[in-house]
């Protein structure tokens, strides 16, 4: 597995759990635990930035590498 | 690098009172990104609501705001933007506030061409008030007052703004996110009244009497109904029932009302 491209930041206090973000992830990266979304497989992250675009609530910020 | 959202937002303001999944926080943040490509500056820009869901929006943005009364957020900021022509307007509503309740001063503020931006967030449905119709709610759909099924034709706000007279009408959708801040942008740049519709959901008094299972399912329908206009140029009309246009829709260059006031002061003051 390559590199990730991003570092993936789930800011909690925010976040929904309406997993728009973990549905939609071109490569799975993201899933969700419980209510809130969790970084399941950093690795694969593409910097593609559909999560943090989607994301109503402000909950994700995606980190360029 | 992340998009940093926080210096357009009043602090501690966040986290907001929308539902979880609720499309109106991925308008906002297109919103705040086509601001910030403008380079609109804080002081000089008014962002204008009535009341509702969408029109909570303004309250979360550390810019001047006015929330106003029930639907007539374009009839106060008709008013901000001809006692100070050189800010930028920005109304927000839903598509009961724009549409039913405030569809007169909608019209009329399209037919004047002012030079403002109306951004309608239409999730088909009052949500705030209790989830009852509103004149985008889908013919059949179900709403708290149409338990039984909505028979009223729907408006289709793109339209009815171009036949009202808007300069520039555009459509997106809450899940075609990378687009909303470009259509804003446009609409913001564009001079006269540019109608930014965009097709939103809304799980709580919408989706969950509508068969929708999740808010996921609502974002899969946006993604399968919407097509854009160069797209649909190529498509068969049975092709495209049941589909939405994305993108531009509208634009031309006409009179714009301030400039026409401006006018009229002017010839008031030779007479």
């Amino acid at each position: 597995m390559s590199s990730p491209k991003a570092k993936i930041e789930v800011i909690e206090r925010y976040c929904k759990g309406c997993a728009i973000c973990a549905e939609f992830c071109p490569t799975n990266v993201l899933e969700m635990d419980a209510f809130v979304v969790k970084v399941a497989r950093p690795e694969a992250c593409t910097a593609c930035m559909q999560c943090e675009l989607r994301c109503p609530d402000f909950a994700i910020e995606v980190h360029k590498l | 690098m992340a998009y940093d959202y926080a210096k357009h937002i009043r602090p501690g303001k966040l986290p907001h009172i929308w539902c979880p999944g609720c499309g109106h926080g991925i308008a906002m943040k297109g919103m705040i990104r086509a601001i910030d490509a403008c380079g609109l500056e804080k002081n000089n820009t008014a962002i204008v609501s009535g009341i509702g869901c969408a029109s909570r929006l303004p309250g979360y943005m550390d810019y001047c705001t006015l929330h106003t009364a029930h639907g007539r957020a374009a009839a106060f900021a008709t008013g901000v933007k001809m006692a100070r022509p050189e800010m930028n307007v920005i109304v927000v509503g839903g598509d009961g506030d724009g549409t039913a309740i405030g569809g007169n001063h909608f019209i009329h503020a399209c037919r004047r061409n002012i030079d403002m931006t109306y951004i309608i967030l239409n999730n088909s449905i009052y949500g705030m008030t209790g989830g009852q119709f509103s004149p985008c709610t889908p013919t059949g759909a179900k709403a708290s007052t149409t338990v039984y099924g909505n028979p009223d034709p729907t408006f289709d706000i793109s339209k009815l703004a171009i036949g009202a007279g808007a300069s520039f009408v555009a459509r997106g959708t809450a899940f075609h996110a990378a687009q909303i801040d470009k259509l804003i942008a446009e609409g913001i740049k564009h001079k006269g009244l540019a109608v930014i519709e965009i097709l939103d959901d809304c799980p709580t008094t919408y989706g969950r009497r509508n068969k929708f299972r999740s808010v996921v399912d609502m974002m899969k329908r946006l993604k399968e109904i919407a097509v854009p206009v160069a797209a649909a140029a190529k498509m068969t009309a049975e092709q495209l029932e049941g589909k939405v246009l994305t993108g531009i829709l509208h634009q031309e260059n006409k009179p714009e009302y301030c400039e026409q006031y401006a006018q009229v002061i002017a010839r008031a003051k030779c007479a």
